[in-house]
This record gives structure tokens, sequence and C-alpha cells, in this order.
């Protein structure tokens, strides 16, 4: 591996993210599977950092899912981008961040359709009147709330109070990077690091003290893949593309795995423990999986937040072995313990994937 | 006779012209921008299908040349037309007023870091056609022959026949190259599997098919029909391509000790830049516009303007050499019907 | 755990799996297989192929492609009527080819 020859890729590949002033969309599904990660994104961006960072309760799902499920045409899912668009306009914004790497991808496409052809843009304007007497201006800068991440790393990384570093051994912890595919695999221009080599998680993952793992399968999907999981029947195609990717990484022994996307570190975290009923399997240390994370839970760590606060007992892979390496302190006590100590009740403990 | 010809650029064409115009009583001038005559061919090491070596046919051209007027490392800075000639300044403080251009200003090899999915310049042991002839002429590049060389994978149109890449054209030379460069590799390894993953093979030149039946019987090269779509590094440094074997309808994939990627030929900036100076157009495929394509492929649309060789677009050892010859003959006409 | 799926199965063809004894040994008696260039007049002209699945051309692509028994069992349709020999572009001596594979291949 010849690493000035991808710093010459990541160097190509830089977009411009402004500093301040975003208008801030959530993602459908995230919330139910990381509840602490987008709580984490406006923490760090709001308090932490004092940047203004706006989000609206009317906003919506922008169509992402069904869309790439092929349930709803296209304009369709315009109309609905373009009633957020109008959301962001009444609000006073021109930056437009995305929670969701689909919702991402969304935004970019459908911009970039407009930019080809006006008359669908023009079409589209005169729908979302009828439908609902809005009217929007295009946003001036979208961007993907890890590009935030990644523009503030250096911001994090001076505040952080632990690092991506096996306490015992000083070594740096070996990371394995995940880029949800809707990020930059269609508009490569359009990503932090472009689509093949992409920097976004790898900056984040360099700054926080850790070291990436380039392994064979990192550019190939999740195993989401939307119909493929959506469907039973499809379901085995699903989990072999996981598979491919975990039997891949498994001679590098990563100590976890870090991604920007909704659907990605679900698949690459539940996955595991189907993986181990079905071949036995585990790919961590000891019968524990590798713990996978959303990039803004990592930062949440690194800055001292309870991993309990962030909502890591929701992951499948336990992710105790992971802290006690970084040296992070945690109640095992209350682990289960939700807000206002109530409690959350004990999930069932796997038989073949060790967890805590 | 006195009638300044400025030749721009020393490849092959340029010495094969100038040789032609020499013997025709000519003086005409090279214009070189590198510091060595040759080209590109100069860089290989044998040539199709006869493993010729590359440095004969250069030694052989400059040989012809050696009265000519040549400056090396010297660079076009700008041609402005006169009544009816030009004023070409050269970087080495000299202007030359000539009635004749000649354009053999050749190619330039695709840069294949432009194929990301490739990873040349981030995976080792990803290296292109030129650095495998650069190894068979000096022997020295740490990628290859370290270790073991089991198996070796080539890597046809890379950069060619790509329209991501603006490179719609094929650059008719890499099949055959490819072909010549595999069988070179299981000559110095016999036990390697070496395979070629092409899309078409376009073995149209004289004794190609005979190479590439004698690659496939002879040496047992394996040919994939099916274009690389990704190479990555495992963690043995080696590189795993994955393709589709199209004849079997199936995804293929293969660990390989060393990848050779067959950078194609583009249309030189040079040429576009200083054709731009006189306002020559460029074709369709970015490289240089002749007045006819069947008939007058050496004539430009400007009196006194020739070309040669690859600025026109990609071409064999042996059609630029003949093409340098015609328009060495052109040339001669053009000037007799000056006077 | 039954969860109502397993992990599909892939069909990518691993070559570094492949093991090429016998392709190396049917080279060496039969020099001229290596020349097949899948142009399927084999294939097209084959009186069998059309009911059997035999395919000369998917025979050698097989073999190639470690996938041994499928090959023998596609040359189990075979009649050698000789008539791929008459079309074959490259003169491979398709009948002689034939009684080789079935000879290296069918030891077990």
């Amino acid at each position: 591996m010849i690493y000035q020859g991808k710093q010459k890729i990541w160097s190509e590949y830089q977009k411009e993210i402004p500093d301040d002033h975003w208008f801030y969309v959530r993602s459908c599904i995230r919330q139910n599977f990381f509840p602490g990660a987008e709580v984490m994104f406006m923490k760090i961006c709001r308090d932490l950092l004092g940047k203004d960072i706006y989000e609206t309760p009317n906003h919506t799902t922008c169509g992402g899912i069904a869309y790439h499920c092929d349930t709803i045409p296209q304009e369709t899912v315009m109309t609905i981008v373009a009633r957020q668009f109008a959301l962001m306009t009444e609000a006073g914004y021109e930056n437009y961040v995305a929670s969701c790497i689909t919702s991402f991808g969304n935004y970019i496409e459908i911009l970039e359709t407009w930019n080809e052809f006006p008359e669908v843009e023009t079409k589209i304007r005169e729908l979302l009147w009828k439908a609902c007497r809005r009217e929007f201006n295009k946003p001036k800068y979208v961007a993907h709330a890890s590009d935030l991440v990644y523009k503030f790393r250096n911001d994090i990384a001076a505040r952080a109070k632990y690092r991506l570093v096996n306490r015992k051994t000083g070594e740096p912890l070996k990371v394995v990077e995940h880029i949800g595919c809707h990020y930059s695999k269609m508009f490569p221009s359009k990503g932090v690091g472009g689509a093949e080599y992409p920097y976004v998680l790898c900056g984040m993952i360099e700054s926080w003290g850790g070291s990436v793992i380039d392994y064979p399968e990192r550019r190939h999907c999740c195993g989401y893949g939307f119909r493929q999981y959506h469907i039973k029947a499809n379901r085995g195609y699903s989990i072999a593309n996981t598979h491919k990717k975990f039997e891949s990484m498994e001679p590098y022994h990563p100590d976890m795995i870090i991604t920007n996307c909704p659907g990605c570190p679900y698949f690459l975290d539940r996955w595991q423990y189907a993986i181990s009923e079905i071949e036995g399997k585990t790919y961590g240390e000891n019968g524990y999986g590798i713990p996978v994370f959303t990039y803004e839970e990592v930062a949440g760590l690194v800055l001292g937040y309870d991993p309990w606060d962030l909502g890591l007992q929701l992951h499948q892979v336990a992710v105790e072995p992971l802290l006690d390496k970084i040296g992070i302190p945690y109640d095992p006590e209350m682990k289960y313990k939700g807000v206002n100590k109530k409690d959350l009740l004990r999930p069932e403990i796997p038989g073949v994937l060790k967890c805590c | 006779m006195k009638e300044n010809i400025v030749i721009i650029g020393g490849g092959i064409a340029g010495l094969e012209a100038a040789g032609q115009l020499i013997r025709l009583g000519y003086a005409p001038i090279i214009v070189e921008k590198s510091d060595r005559l040759g080209g590109h061919v100069a860089h290989w090491h044998k040539l199709f299908p006869d493993m010729t070596p590359a440095s004969d046919v250069v030694a052989r051209l400059s040989e012809k040349v050696s009265d000519a007027n040549v400056f090396l490392n010297t660079e076009i800075l700008f041609i402005n037309r006169l009544k009816d000639s030009y004023n070409v300044m050269l970087s080495n403080g000299i202007s030359i007023i000539a009635r004749i251009i000649l354009f053999t200003t050749g190619f330039r090899l695709f840069d294949a870091s432009r194929k990301e999915e490739y990873g040349y310049g981030i995976y080792n042991q990803v290296i292109t056609n030129k650095d495998l002839e650069h190894w068979f002429n000096t022997g020295e590049d740490d990628r290859i022959g370290m270790s073991d060389m089991n198996a070796v994978g080539f890597v046809h149109c890379v950069g060619s026949r790509d329209e991501k890449a603006g490179n719609a054209q094929c650059s008719k030379v890499c099949c055959i190259t490819a072909v010549k460069q595999a069988i070179e590799i299981k000559q110095k390894f016999p036990e390697a599997m070496v395979y070629c993953f092409y899309m078409d093979l376009r073995m149209f030149g004289k004794k190609f098919e005979d190479f590439y039946i004698s690659a496939q019987r002879d040496y047992g090269v394996r040919f994939i029909r099916g274009r690389v779509s990704e190479v990555s590094e495992n963690i043995d440094g080696k590189v795993i391509v994955k393709a589709e074997d199209t004849l079997s309808g199936k995804p293929v994939k293969v660990t390989l000790d060393l990848l050779v990627l067959m950078s194609g030929m583009v249309c030189n900036p040079d040429s576009t830049r200083i054709a731009s100076m006189i306002q020559l157009p460029a074709d369709s495929d970015g490289f240089l516009k002749s007045k006819d394509n069947i008939t007058d492929i050496t004539a430009s649309s400007k009196d006194g303007v020739f070309y040669a060789g690859a600025c026109t677009g990609p071409k064999t050892v042996p059609e630029t050499l003949a093409e340098a010859r015609s328009a060495a003959l052109e040339i001669h006409s053009y000037i007799q019907g000056l006077q | 755990m039954d969860f109502g799926f397993g992990i599909a199965p892939s069909s990518t063809i691993n070559l570094d799996k492949v093991d090429n004894a016998r392709f190396g040994q049917l080279h060496n008696a039969e020099p001229d297989v290596y020349k097949c260039m899948a142009c399927g007049s084999c294939s097209s002209t084959c009186p069998a192929g059309r009911f059997s699945g035999m395919s000369l051309r998917k025979v050698i692509l097989a073999l190639q492609r470690g996938k041994e028994k499928e090959a023998v069992k596609m040359l189990k349709g075979c009649m050698l009527c000789g008539k791929c020999s008459m079309v074959c572009p490259r003169g491979i001596n398709t009948r002689h080819l034939i009684l080789s594979i079935c000879r290296i291949y069918n030891e077990d």
C-alpha cells in the first residue's frame, strides 16, 4: 500500500463544507437503531463547538428507501425533497445537512437531475405548489453529517478525553471504515476523498489516534441493499455480502468498525449475530464480535460521554471489550437503565456470539 | 536546397521523416522537448511481432539523421503565421522562419492512476506496460521477481475505449503488446499462471494472430474475456482482481503477484497546445484533424503544415514509419509546387 | 437457529482454487486445446448440443475454471460425429481432443 498515492487522490476530492449555519434533517431509521447518534451530533455541533444547527419537526422522510425499493416514482420523491427544501428556505437557511447517507445521495441525485433537466425542476415546483402551496430555493451547499464531523475532527480531537489507542500496548486501534454506498458511488466528486478511497472516515480515525485497515472487500456493500433485505426471500443475499466482508477483514484482526450510513452499522452489527448462529463463527476476540459504531458515537466516546448515554447498549455486538481496550469507564449495572433510570429489561444472550 | 523544415517531435515519426527529407536533399530541423531522440519507442524493450529490439530501431533511424539539425530539451514557445511562412520561436532563444512545419508530436500514454479502481500508485504490485518494458530493459524494479511470481495479470484497454476516461478510441497496439509482454513474462517465469483480461482482442496487423495463437498454444497464457472492475490488496501485499468471465457468465476473481495495466494512447496535450497556436483543429477523438482521414492523412487544414504518426491517432510503429515517409514525400511535392 | 434463510452461496469462480494439474496434462497431450478462442462454431453445429447440452466450447472453458465434473457430464452427450472438427477455424482436432479429455478426466 502506497499511502502517498491515497493522499494524492484525497487531495483531488475535497469539497467545500461551510463552517456554520446548517439546516439539519434526521434519518428515518437511525433513531431506532442508534438512538444516541443524532443527539450526539447536535451536542457536538451546538454545545461543544457553538454552531448554529437548525432542525424542524415538520420535516419528513426524503422518500429514499421507497425510491430505492422501486415503490414510488421519482416525481414523488422529488416533490417530497422539494418540500424539505421549502422548509429550509422558510427557516432562512442555505446549507443543508443530512443525517442519512441515502438521503444525501438522494438530494445530490435530484439536484444534479434538475441541473441537467431544468424542465423537471419546473414541473416539481408546480407539483409542490399544487400539493401544499410551498416554494423553495435550492440549497447552496449539501453535506452529509459525516462531512461536518470530518471538518470538525481536529476540534473534536483537541477536546478529546480518550484516543483510539490500546491503553495497554499504546498501539493505535485497528479500525475498519465503511462508507455507505450512496455517499459517493453515484457522484464521486460530492464525497470527501471520492468513491474508491473515501477519506471522510479515515480522516476522523487518523485524527482521533486510530489506524485504518484497507482490506480487499473494503469497497463492497454492507449487505443491506434495500430490497435484498426487505424481502425475506432475498435475505440470503444480504447476509452473504456481509459475510464476504467479514471473511475479508478477518485476517487484519480489526478492533472496531466505524460507519457513516444508517443501514451499514445496523447490518454489520446485527448480521454478526445471525452469522454466528448460522455458521457458528465470530470475528472478534474470544468469541465476541467486532464492535460497530456510527462516527457520532465514536466522537462521543473520545469526548468522554457515558457509553450508555450514547445508546451503545442497543448494539448487538458487545462494546465493553473495546471500552476496556481504550480505558473508557462504564458501569455494567447501568447498562440497561434508560433515561431517568427506567429499567429497559435485559436482552436474551445469544447462543454463540459472546455478549456482556 | 535551402528550405527550412521544422519537425516538431524527435520520436520515430520525426526521425524517419527527417531521414527521408535528408535523402531528398533537404536540411530539416528537429525540435525535441526531452533530452533524447526516439520518443516512446526509446523506452520500449522489444517490438512485436518479431521481438525486434526497440533500441535497434531507434539507432537505425537516428543514424539517418546524424547530419540533421537537432535541438534537444527544446520546446515550442509560439508559432506566428507570417504572410507565406511561419515564425517558430523556440525555448532556446532561436527563432526559425519556415514555410514547412511537420507535426510528429505523437501521443501521451494514458495516466493509469486515473482509473482509480485499478489502484496504480496505491497498490504496490500494480504496474503499467511502460514500467514492465523498463524492467525488461534495466532489470530494475523492486516489484517484479523479488518474491514468488505464481500469477501475473494483464488488463487490456486501460484508458482506451473508455468514455468515462474521455478516450473513446481504441489504442490499437495494447492488445498485441499485452500478448507480447505476456509471452515475455512466461519466458522469464515459466511456472507462472498468466492471465489477460480483455474486452475484444484486436489482432489486425501482420503476424499478430500468429503471435496470439503462440501465446495460447505454446505459452499457455489464459485469455479471460471480461474487463477488470476492481483491484484490491490483500494482507500479504498481493493484488486481488475482480472481473466477469463473460464466456461463463460468472464473476471471477484471482490473486496475483503482479498486475500490468495496458495504458492506452491518448492525444498529447503538447500537440493540442502547439496546434492551437496556428488554429489547427482537433478531431472528435481529440487527436489532430487531418485534411482527410482516408486520402490525405498527412495534410493539415493549413498550407505548409503536415502531420505524421500518432499525433493524428493511435498507430503501430510500421504505420507511423510509413506515414512519416509519406509525409516527407508530400512535403517534397509541396516545395516543388512552390517553385 | 433457523432464520428461514441462510448465507447465499457465491457463484464467483475463484481461480486461486482451481487445480490446473490435469489441464496441464491435457495441454501436454493436446497443445491445441489452448488455441480455442470461444467462437462457438463447434457448439452451433453440434447435432447433440441442442438436446443434451453438449458444447465443446463450454467444455474447454469449464475445464479451465475447475468445473471438471460439469465438463465431463457435457461430454457424455457427444456422439463423436466429427462435425465440430470440420468447422473449427483454428483447426483443432476436436475428436482427438474429446477422446483425450475423456481419457485424462475419466479416471475417477
